[in-house]
């Protein structure tokens, strides 16, 4: 009696061992685990969910220290126009039982596809409501305005409005369209230094092969001008350590390291940021080239690893992936042809527009009380809301009146700026008649 | 099963009653090591503030600004690579220390302000700001108030202008509902709030 207790016992255990760990294995592996996602996620998100540690803490739920990981220094620098200390003043109490603000998944949930909007916004695009109900007492400009197109008409952003504040829309009130004299802002090429490599310079440890190839374009890069040697990439710098055939972006980032940090925020590289297999065209939502839906992305996927040719990964490297209407429309586009003229010299140096410029821009830096131009190479950090873009981007050579109409016309963004925008967003006009107002009260005879 | 049960309650019982001799042992302590109140630790802190605004307002932006003209101050200083407004360095800290989660809050307010969103909006904020306004500055306005489910003792200060850069910006600001602020007029008034447990 007593052994036949002890069998079904034991066979009880084996069953529960056996079946937890059948679930284990379809709950935590990646062939099964996309089965228990809850919904689908936002196109800023997809890359990286099936690895959900990423934003929930086990038990705890999605916090906000997920979202900081990525966001908080982009919000930090364009100084956040609703950042939480503004929400968790006691004072706001009341109104954060309308909306609770002070978290960032009250208005960003994930895997909710039905109700997800532009920016990854999953609260009813009325929202501003809850705190600026008054908002046509203040700016009688705004009455019969509805609330669900505060962010939507182009005039105002929840977090970014660095290109849209009204002192700033009042500087450019009468912008033209387009500057002949505008250039984008061009990073410094690396001069050739006394430690200037050549080709017999090219040194490696016994055993590896140099291909002449190789050797010929590491020795008209900037690399070897600048006298970087095989050792510094492969080997970490170190003769000593193990030759690394294929150097990762954490080589790179030994000394680039601003760009490294950029690759790894976006879209491109975000998936190794989160320890995942790198990005490749075949996960992309946009849509891309079959024939490169294999290639993975790490900085060698748009500079090439020994010829640094940077012309090469402002436009080609693009398009050998990205295949949208923006993207096919680009090389009939007038900033193609910019780009094409500045390439044959027909144009000023900056003067050419790439798909790099607008979306790797060049930055300004202020740093140790230098300016410093870096490329900036999250793609995606001017892109959403693509206001953000205004003033690092647009504004090099066009009136701010006419980025906005232009960033808020679709087709127009679809045909890659071919043609006029038929778009136009009030903001400027209103802030000049509000000028001219004030204006009027203030010469008015007593 | 009785007996269990007594001796569950039990644990319970004494298990509170050791929680709240804790609790009140370190309360009777503090008191003992010269405790400050909710209303002194609010003087404290907005005599630092008042002081170290003041010390900005007139020795940075009020000297280099207006007297020796060599840098301007701006709403928007970091594209005019100008200096903070006063209230803007001002509030700025707050927002850092309410990040900080310090255990008190402060904000500036005014009845004429000129972001509406610094109006005054509890009712203990409406009758302070009414009430150091109508004492010129004289008194502070102390009160109690319950917000979002928390006790809070709330203090209000007049906030006064101490120099020409406060009432010149403030007449002149687009967005002033008012224009004939003069040196040393209430402009508004400093909150503070110190929790002071749950209701």
């Amino acid at each position: 009696m007593a052994r036949k207790r002890w069998m079904i016992w034991a066979g009880w255990g084996a069953s529960v061992w056996c079946g937890g760990g059948v679930a284990a294995a379809l709950f935590f592996g990646d062939s099964t685990k996309p089965y228990f996602l809850p919904g689908q996620t936002t196109h800023g998100h997809h890359q990286i969910e099936l690895k959900c540690s990423e934003c929930h803490t086990p038990f705890g739920g999605v916090k906000d220290d997920a979202c900081n990981r990525c966001h908080a220094a982009e919000l930090a620098a364009v100084r956040d126009s609703h950042p939480k200390s503004k929400f968790t003043d006691p004072r706001n109490a009341e109104l954060l039982t309308h909306l609770d603000a002070a978290r960032c998944v009250t208005c960003h949930r994930e895997h909710v596809p039905h109700v997800t909007q532009a920016m990854g916004v999953t609260q009813p695009p009325d929202y501003c409501l809850h705190c600026h109900a008054e908002i046509a007492e203040e700016r009688p400009s705004h009455k019969g305005m509805a609330f669900d197109t505060c962010a939507t008409a182009g005039c105002h952003n929840f977090h970014d409005n660095t290109a849209l504040y009204e002192d700033f829309l009042a500087k450019h009130l009468h912008d033209a369209p387009t500057r002949a004299d505008g250039v984008r802002l061009l990073p410094v090429s690396t001069p050739s230094t006394d430690a200037a490599l050549t080709a017999t310079a090219a040194t490696v440890p016994a055993g590896v092969a140099l291909d002449a190839a190789v050797v010929s374009d590491w020795a008209a890069s900037a690399h070897a001008h600048g006298g970087v040697n095989c050792v510094d990439c492969h080997q970490g710098g170190d003769a000593a350590a193990a030759w690394t055939p294929k150097p990762d972006h954490a080589s790179c980032a030994r000394c680039h390291a601003s760009e490294a940090e950029g690759f790894l925020a976006s879209r491109h590289g975000m998936r190794l940021a989160a320890g995942l297999s790198p990005m490749t065209p075949a996960q992309a939502v946009l849509p891309m080239r079959a024939d490169a839906a294999h290639r993975e992305m790490s900085c060698n996927a748009c500079h090439s690893a020994h010829r640094h040719d940077t012309r090469r990964a402002a436009v080609d490297a693009c398009l050998a992936c990205h295949d949208d209407d923006h993207s096919r429309a680009y090389l009939s586009s007038p900033h193609y042809a910019l780009w094409q003229a500045e390439l044959s010299g027909a144009g000023a140096p900056g003067s050419g527009v790439s798909c790099a410029t607008c979306h790797l821009p060049g930055e300004m830096h202020r740093e140790n009380g230098r300016d410093v131009i870096r490329v900036q190479h999250n793609q995606n950090a001017n892109l959403r809301p693509n206001e953000k873009m205004i003033r690092s981007v647009c504004q090099q050579c066009h009136g701010l009146g006419f980025a906005i109409d232009a960033l808020a016309d679709r087709p127009l963004i679809d045909r890659n700026f071919t043609g006029q925008p038929a778009a136009h967003v009030e903001s400027l006009d209103l802030v000049l008649r509000r000028l001219t107002e004030r204006q009027q009260r203030t010469t008015k005879p007593q | 099963m009785n007996t269990t049960r007594t001796w569950i309650a039990g644990g319970l019982a004494l298990l509170a009653g050791l929680g709240a001799a804790l609790v009140g042992g370190c309360s009777r302590s503090s008191a003992s090591a010269g405790g400050i109140t909710p209303q002194k630790m609010a003087d404290a802190l907005h005599a630092v503030m008042e002081s170290d605004r003041t010390v900005y307002t007139k020795n940075v932006v009020n000297r280099l600004q207006n007297d020796e003209k060599v840098i301007k101050a701006s709403e928007h200083w970091k594209d005019d690579k100008a200096l903070p407004l006063p209230a803007q360095m001002f509030r700025m800290g707050a927002e850092m220390v309410q990040a900080k989660n310090a255990g008190f809050t402060y904000a500036l307010l005014s009845e004429w302000p000129i972001n509406k969103q610094n109006a005054p909006k509890t009712d203990a904020e409406k009758a302070g700001l009414k009430f150091v306004v109508e004492k010129d500055g004289a008194a502070n306005f102390y009160t109690e108030e319950t917000l979002g489910g928390k006790k809070y003792f709330t203090a209000i200060y007049a906030d006064i202008a101490v120099a020409p850069a406060c009432v010149k910006c403030h007449n002149e600001h687009a967005d002033t509902p008012r224009s004939d602020f003069k040196m040393g007029d209430v402009m508004g008034g400093v909150v503070i709030r110190i929790p002071v447990g749950d209701i």
